[in-house]
C-alpha cells in the first residue's frame, strides 16, 4: 500500500509531463494544464498520506524499484527512501508545485507554448522528487542533473527574445540566462561528482545507510574532502557565493518558474543535500563552520544587493539568496532540523511572493521596475494582501512563519557562541525587512507612477487567487507547527536544543531581532509609503552604484573569466584543433585520396599493361621472399 | 656431362623468353604462344628435377600441365575466334575498353 503511494507520488508528475509533451507542439489546450495540475495534486495527496504514515508510525518507507547499475562490486538500485526528511521535502515540493501549476494555467494563458510549458514544469517537479526520494547518492545525482536540465529549459522558455546589452537588461536574454544557470551548475556538479567518487572510493557504496554507517571509520581528511566537494555541489544548486550570479539572472524565465525554482525545486536541493548528508557534515566541524560562515556572508551580501534593486523579481530573488544563506548558516552550525524548517516555511512564503509578483507583472503588462509602479493597492487588493503577508513572513514578524524559523536560526548562531555570525544575521534580518517592504510600498502604495491613460492594471483571475490561498495560509500558520516538526524530524536528524543560557536570554534575543525587523519596515514606510522621492545624490554615490551593479561581479566574471575563456577557446580552435587535430585527420584522408588518384592511372584497360604490372609484382614478391630467406 | 643445372638454365632461359613475350607482345594469339612457352619451360624443370630425385611425381605433374594446357588452348582459341569476329582485331591496344 505505502509502496504504491511512493510510486504514485514520484511518477504522477512524470505522467503529467509525458501527457503534456504529447501536445507540446499543438496550440494551447487548457485541459493539458488541468491534467498536469491534477496529477501534481495526486502526487501531493500521496506525499501527504505518506507524511501522515511516517508521522504516525515513525518508520520510514523504503522501496527498491529495480536494479539499475550492477557492475563488479558496484550495485546501485533505483531505490526510494521516504523518511522524515524526504517526506517533508516531498510534501513541500508537491504542495508548492501544485499551486504553481494551477497558477500557471492563468499566468500562461496567452502564451502560445502553453502545453510545452506544463511538460517542462512537471518534469522539473519529477526531477526534484527523484532528488529528494532517492536512497542513494547516485539517484540524488540523477535528480540533481534532471533539475539542472529542466531549469535550463524553463529559464530559457522564451528563448526567442533577443540579447540586450547588460546596461539595459542585467541578464541579457532568457537563453543567455539559461545557459549561465546551466554552466554554473555544471561547474558545481563537478565538485559534487568528485565528492561522490571520494565516497565510493572509500566506502564502496553510495547507499545512504551504508555510507553514513561507515562515517566513523573514515579518516578526517577523507571526510573533509568529501564534505567540501559535496558542499561545492550544493553551492552551485543553492547559488551560494561565488556561484550565485545565475539565480537572479534566472528571473528571465516565466514567473511561475521563478516561484518553483526558488521555493520548491532547484535551490533548496543544496540545503537538502547538506541536511541529508548530515552525518558527514557533523563529522567535519571545519567544513561545517565554513558552510555557516559562507551562509552568513551570503545572507548579508544578497540582502545588501536587494536594498537598491529596482526589479521586482530580482529583489525577491536576492531575498531567496539571502534566506538560503540563513539555511546554510543553520545547517553549518549543526541545527539541521531548523534549516529544514526554514526551508519549508521559506518555500511557502517565497512561492507566494513570486506568484504575487507574477500577478503584478501580469497586471503591469510585463513591467518589473518598481519605480514605475505604485498605487496598485486599489486595483489588486488580493495580491496586495498576499504579498503583504508573504513579506511579513519574510521579514520575520511574530505569528508569521518566517518569524519562528528565522529567529531559531539567529538564536542558533548566538547559542553556538559565534557572535559575529549572530550580529550579521540580525543586521541582515533588518535589511530583509527593509527591502521587502520597500518593494511592497513602492508597488502598492503611493500614487501611480505609470501612464494611467494607457495601462489599466487588473486583478488576476479568481481561480488563481484561490489557488494561492493555501500558501498564504501556510505563510501565516506554518510557524505554529514548529514544535511538532521538531519532534517529527529529530527522529532522524540530530536534535538541536538551545542551552539554558540562551533559553534564559531568549526574550532579549527575540526582541533584538524584532527591533531590527520592525525598524526595517518602519524605515521603508517612512521612505516609500507616500510615494517615491528619488535622491539623486544617494543614487549616484559609490556604494549605491556598487550595490545596484551587484558589486560588479557579473562584469568581473565576464571580463576575467568569460572573455579570457572565449579567447582561449578561439585560440584552441584555430591553432590546436584546426592546425593539429583536424590537419592530421585531413592529412590521412588527403594522402589516401591522392594515392588513389595517382594509382588510378594504372588502370588503362590494356591487358598488356596489366600483365606488365603483374610481372613486376611477382618479381618484387620474389625479391622480398629471397631477401627474407637470406636474412633468416 | 649434362647435369641438372644445365636443364634448369635452359628452363629458366625459355621461361624468360616466354615472359618477355607476355610482356612485350601486343597480339593476343602471340600472348597465348608465350604462355605456352612458359608452361613448357616449367615442364622441362619438372622433368629434370624429377629425374634428378628419381621421383616420378614431377613428370606426372608435367603431364598434367600438358593436358591442361591443351584444353586451355582449345577453350582460349575458341574465345579468340569469337573476339576476332566481334572486333576484327586481336591487338590488345585496340581492345582496351575498360579504361579507368
Amino acid at each position: 500500500m505505502m509502496e504504491n503511494l511512493v510510486y504514485i507520488a514520484l511518477f504522477a508528475p512524470f505522467a503529467g509531463s509525458l501527457f503534456s509533451a504529447l501536445f507540446g507542439m499543438s496550440p494551447k489546450q487548457t485541459f493539458v494544464g488541468i491534467v498536469a495540475s491534477s496529477l501534481l495534486f495526486i502526487s501531493f495527496a500521496a506525499s501527504a498520506t505518506l507524511a501522515y504514515h511516517v508521522y504516525s508510525t515513525g518508520a520510514a518507507v523504503h522501496v527498491t524499484m529495480m536494479e539499475w547499475i550492477s557492475a563488479g562490486d558496484l550495485t546501485i538500485p533505483f531505490g526510494f527512501l521516504v523518511d522524515q526528511v524526504s517526506v517533508t521535502m516531498m510534501t513541500v515540493v508537491t504542495l508548492v508545485s501544485t499551486v504553481v501549476h494551477i497558477y500557471s494555467i492563468g499566468y500562461m494563458d496567452h502564451d502560445k507554448s502553453f502545453n510545452r510549458f506544463f511538460s517542462y514544469l512537471s518534469a522539473f517537479v519529477f526531477s526534484m522528487m527523484i532528488l529528494v526520494m532517492s536512497d542513494n547518492f547516485a539517484g540524488l545525482f540523477i535528480g540533481w542533473e534532471g533539475v539542472g536540465v529542466c531549469s535550463w529549459l524553463l529559464i530559457g522558455f522564451w528563448y526567442h527574445k533577443a540579447d540586450q546589452p547588460r546596461e539595459e537588461n542585467p541578464s541579457i536574454s532568457p537563453s543567455w540566462a539559461a545557459n549561465e544557470a546551466f554552466i554554473v551548475n555544471r561547474i558545481a556538479d563537478l565538485g559534487m561528482l568528485v565528492g561522490l567518487f571520494i565516497i565510493y572510493w572509500n566506502v564502496g557504496s553510495l547507499q545512504y545507510d551504508v555510507v553514513f554507517a561507515a562515517v566513523p571509520e573514515l579518516s578526517g581528511s577523507v571526510l573533509n574532502a568529501a564534505a567540501l566537494a559535496l558542499f561545492i555541489g550544493a553551492m552551485g544548486k543553492s547559488a551560494q557565493f561565488p556561484l550565485h550570479t545565475w539565480l537572479t539572472d534566472a528571473m528571465e524565465g516565466p514567473t511561475p518558474v521563478s516561484a518553483l525554482i526558488h521555493a520548491a525545486t532547484m535551490v533548496t536541493a543544496g540545503v537538502f543535500l547538506v541536511i541529508r548528508a548530515n552525518p558527514i557534515f557533523s563529522a567535519t566541524p571545519e567544513v561545517s563552520f565554513f558552510i555557516a560562515a559562507l551562509g552568513t556572508f551570503v545572507a548579508l551580501f544578497a540582502a545588501s544587493m536587494a536594498l537598491v534593486n529596482r526589479d521586482l523579481k530580482r529583489i525577491i530573488a536576492f531575498s531567496t539568496l539571502s534566506q538560503l544563506g540563513y539555511m546554510f548558516a543553520a545547517a553549518g552550525l549543526g541545527a539541521y532540523w531548523i534549516a529544514l524548517f526554514h526551508l519549508a516555511a521559506h518555500a511557502f512564503f517565497k512561492a507566494l511572493l513570486f506568484l504575487g509578483a507574477g500577478n503584478v507583472m501580469h497586471a503591469m503588462d510585463g513591467e518589473l521596475d518598481i519605480f514605475k509602479m505604485g498605487g496598485l493597492k486599489k486595483a489588486m487588493n488580493w495580491t496586495y494582501i498576499y504579498m503583504g503577508v508573504a513579506s511579513l513572513a519574510l521579514a520575520g514578524i511574530p505569528v508569521f512563519a518566517g518569524f519562528f524559523s528565522k529567529d531559531a536560526i539567529i538564536e542558533t548562531a548566538f547559542n553556538e557562541g559565534t557572535y559575529v555570525l549572530w550580529a550579521i544575521l540580525v543586521l541582515t534580518a533588518g535589511m530583509t525587512a527593509f527591502y521587502s517592504f520597500r518593494q511592497v510600498f513602492l508597488t502598492f502604495h503611493g500614487k501611480a507612477r505609470y501612464d494611467e491613460s494607457t495601462l489599466h492594471p487588473h486583478e488576476m483571475y479568481k481561480f488563481v487567487l484561490i489557488a494561492m490561498s493555501p500558501l498564504a495560509l501556510l505563510a501565516v500558520i506554518a510557524g505554529f507547527f514548529m514544535g511538532g516538526f521538531q519532534t517529527f524530524v529529530t527522529k532522524l536528524l540530530p536534535d538541536y536544543v538551545m542551552s539554558d543560557h540562551t533559553h534564559h536570554l531568549i526574550w532579549v534575543l527575540t526582541a533584538v531581532v524584532l527591533v531590527f525587523a520592525v525598524g526595517g519596515i518602519w524605515l521603508a514606510y517612512k521612505k516609500y509609503a507616500n510615494g517615491l522621492k528619488r535622491d539623486e545624490e544617494l543614487e549616484n554615490s559609490f556604494i549605491y552604484k556598487l550595490l545596484a551593479n551587484q558589486y560588479y561581479i557579473p562584469q568581473f566574471y565576464e571580463e576575467f573569466i568569460t572573455k579570457p575563456y572565449a579567447m582561449l577557446s578561439e585560440h584552441m580552435w584555430k591553432d590546436v584543433d584546426m592546425k593539429i587535430v583536424d590537419a592530421t585527420v585531413d592529412g590521412i584522408a588527403k594522402f589516401l585520396y591522392k594515392s588513389g588518384d595517382g594509382t588510378r592511372k594504372m588502370q588503362t584497360g590494356n591487358l598488356s599493361n596489366y600483365l606488365n604490372w603483374m610481372a613486376l609484382g611477382s618479381v618484387l614478391l620474389l625479391v622480398v621472399a629471397a631477401i627474407s630467406a637470406m636474412l633468416s | 656431362m649434362i647435369g641438372l643445372s644445365h636443364y634448369l638454365i635452359v628452363s629458366a632461359l625459355i621461361f624468360s623468353i616466354g615472359l618477355m613475350g607476355v610482356l612485350r607482345r601486343r597480339n593476343l594469339l602471340m600472348l597465348f604462344f608465350a604462355t605456352e612457352v612458359m608452361l613448357n619451360a616449367v615442364n622441362i624443370a619438372f622433368a629434370a628435377i624429377s629425374h634428378y630425385y628419381n621421383d616420378l611425381t614431377g613428370q606426372m605433374f608435367a603431364f598434367f600441365i600438358i593436358a591442361i594446357a591443351a584444353s586451355e588452348v582449345a577453350v582460349g582459341l575458341g574465345l579468340l575466334i569469337v573476339l576476332y569476329k566481334k572486333y576484327g582485331s586481336l591487338d590488345l591496344d585496340d581492345l582496351a575498353s575498360m579504361k579507368g
